[in-house]
């Protein structure tokens, strides 16, 4: 395996010692170095399971990186979104595993991504299978991952049918994130997603099905819940399904003390031969998603960063390093070195203060400089993480849309697109689909782009700016929306 | 044709197994055995789970139809 290098916002580190080096160049701006308090709206107890956990933060999802691995391939239920034959290495959607691995296999694999990529925070079992059912393999991975690495979170993804028969090992275990699977309230909706389930050692078909999964979920819930482990629900939102219902149970987990609410689009097509797919039920479009989305206001926080990885995936949210890691490049003995990652969490201790207190201040900037009643914008970023505006346009395969007005810099979510530039050249047909995914966007923001695509995105009346290479996101998207409002702000003249 | 009293036996059609394993996990003579890429079903251990449930457990579980089927 070739000696990665961490690459942020222009760093690149290598070892300790450049690492610490680059930190006493860049010095500290901030009065309360190492320390990361809780945003205002979050209780310290709640800051310190989530503020390294990139699935439960979108703020951590800028500095720390997860990985699955797919220990435990059993499932207890059937969905009509997954099929459990398919396995390929180029698709990149939940369930999809291309190796499965022993819990052996599976803590060795950890270490190894420990020592090449230190942003690893996360481990998760995430299916295929439900991490819950088989629980000896997942808790036998759990173990011997907690030996070597004791700091690294530990996190499932259940179905919750069987998870209320462990709850007391996740508490042994310290397991403070669970993420529950809930697509239905009301067992009839579940009718049209589960066509059985196998409980109690017996194949359950229908309403009975939908109900026992219905009840053990809110079961999980509960009980995770009352234990203070946080629970992310995930639900599949499914045009004509549960699409409606789905606000239904956004307030139903958020009464019940869920976390966070991740409503994630139905991928279907008739390729992947699942029931959905073969009956040729459509996924939900951007704009249904995001009506959804807004309709569930004032219900649980809704997680907006999600990227649908596969199971197996390894990596910051956006990017999957898996294929780096498969089992052939695993060494049979690998040992734990921590000083990268304890180094990395130094600096990021300090980097994500630094950026809070930027955007403190562009913000007071912003106040002071635009009406309150001034149009929100729309700003593209292209980034590999730091909170930093830190890609060339033509190497993003996803941009991080935010929302600018008046009340500040929000996330939005993200848009996938396939990288323009390939070997050094940009490819025109490329380009226009790439157009086509920043509709609405009114300016973005790369570390660098060429003249022509530059020109070609003027056409379609996006500014693109690389003036704000390297800077903070926040910091830069508000310099953007002062410039816009015709307020002096600091010189920006568009790339 | 009517199938011999002496083979209570349940075999696994390997074409369609997706190798998850649940049949194992399931099994309440231990009768499953990860062999070479794929389960398979030890007909002296099985007994189609007759006296323990009501239902070959494999055959309930597994998640591809026709696939844990009789010997």
């Amino acid at each position: 395996m070739t000696a990665n290098v961490i690459s942020l916002n222009g760093l690149s580190v290598g070892s300790k010692d450049s690492l610490t080096k680059a930190l006493e160049s860049e010095g500290c701006s901030s009065s309360s170095c190492g320390s990361s308090d809780a945003p205002e709206d979050m209780d310290p107890a709640t800051w310190a399971k989530v503020k390294d956990h990139p699935c439960y933060s979108e703020e951590a999802h800028h500095y720390f990186a997860r990985m699955h691995v797919a220990v435990a391939p059993a499932c207890n239920i059937q969905c009509n979104y997954c099929n459990r034959k398919y396995d390929c290495a180029n698709e990149s959607r939940p369930g999809v595993v291309s190796e499965r691995l022993n819990p052996e296999q599976a803590a060795r694999k950890v270490i190894a991504v420990a020592n090449e990529i230190p942003q690893l925070s996360v481990l998760g079992i995430a299916g295929p299978g439900d991490s819950a059912y088989d629980w000896r393999k997942t808790k036998e991975t759990f173990q011997r991952v907690a030996e070597t690495l004791p700091d690294i979170k530990l996190c499932l993804s259940t179905n919750g049918l069987a998870l209320p028969d462990h709850v007391d090992d996740l508490l042994d275990m310290n397991i403070d994130h669970v993420t529950l699977t809930i697509n239905m309230i009301d067992p009839e909706v579940g009718t049209k997603i589960y066509p059985w389930i196998f409980y109690e050692h017996k194949r359950r078909m229908g309403l009975e099905a939908s109900q026992i999964l219905h009840e053990r979920q809110m079961q999980s819930l509960d009980m995770l819940h009352e234990r203070g482990i946080l629970v992310k629900v995930n639900s599949v939102m499914i045009p004509g399904i549960n699409d409606e219902h789905l606000l239904e149970v956004n307030k139903e987990v958020k009464k019940r003390g869920a976390f966070l609410h991740n409503i994630m689009p139905l991928i279907s097509a008739p390729e992947h031969g699942t029931v959905f797919g073969l009956e040729g039920q459509r996924g939900p479009t951007a704009a249904e998603l995001k009506k959804l989305q807004d309709a569930c206001a004032g219900g649980a926080n809704l997680m907006k960063h999600c990227r649908q990885c596969r199971a197996d995936a390894v990596g910051l949210l956006g990017e999957d390093r898996g294929q780096e890691f498969t089992m052939d490049l695993v060494p049979d003995e690998v040992t734990y070195d921590p000083e990268k990652r304890e180094t990395y969490r130094e600096w990021v201790a300090k980097e994500r203060e630094d950026r809070r207190n930027a955007a403190a201040v562009a913000k007071a900037e912003t106040d002071a400089a635009v009406a309150d009643e001034a149009e929100a914008l729309l700003v593209a970023v292209a980034t590999k993480g730091g909170g930093r505006i830190n890609q060339h346009f033509g190497h993003a395969t996803e941009f991080q849309i935010f929302e600018v007005d008046a009340e500040g810099v929000r996330f939005v979510t993200h848009r996938r697109c396939d990288n323009y530039c390939v070997g050094g050249y940009g490819e025109e047909d490329k380009l226009e689909l790439v157009i086509k995914t920043l509709e609405g966007i009114d300016t973005i923001l790369c570390a660098k782009i060429g003249d022509c695509p530059r020109e070609d995105l003027e056409k379609a009346g996006i500014t693109a700016i690389q003036d704000y290479a390297y800077d903070y996101i926040e910091t830069a998207v508000s310099a953007v929306y002062r410039a816009r409002h015709g307020l002096p702000a600091a010189e920006i003249e568009t790339a | 044709m009517p199938r011999m009293e002496t083979r209570m036996a349940l075999q696994i059609i390997q074409s369609n197994c997706t190798v998850c394993g649940a049949c194992e996990f399931e099994c309440p003579n231990a009768a499953i055995k990860f062999e070479s890429d794929t389960y398979i079903i030890d007909p002296e251990l099985c007994t189609e789970c007759k006296g323990s449930y009501d239902n070959p457990q494999c055959a309930e579980v597994c998640p591809v139809p026709e696939t844990c089927v009789p010997a």
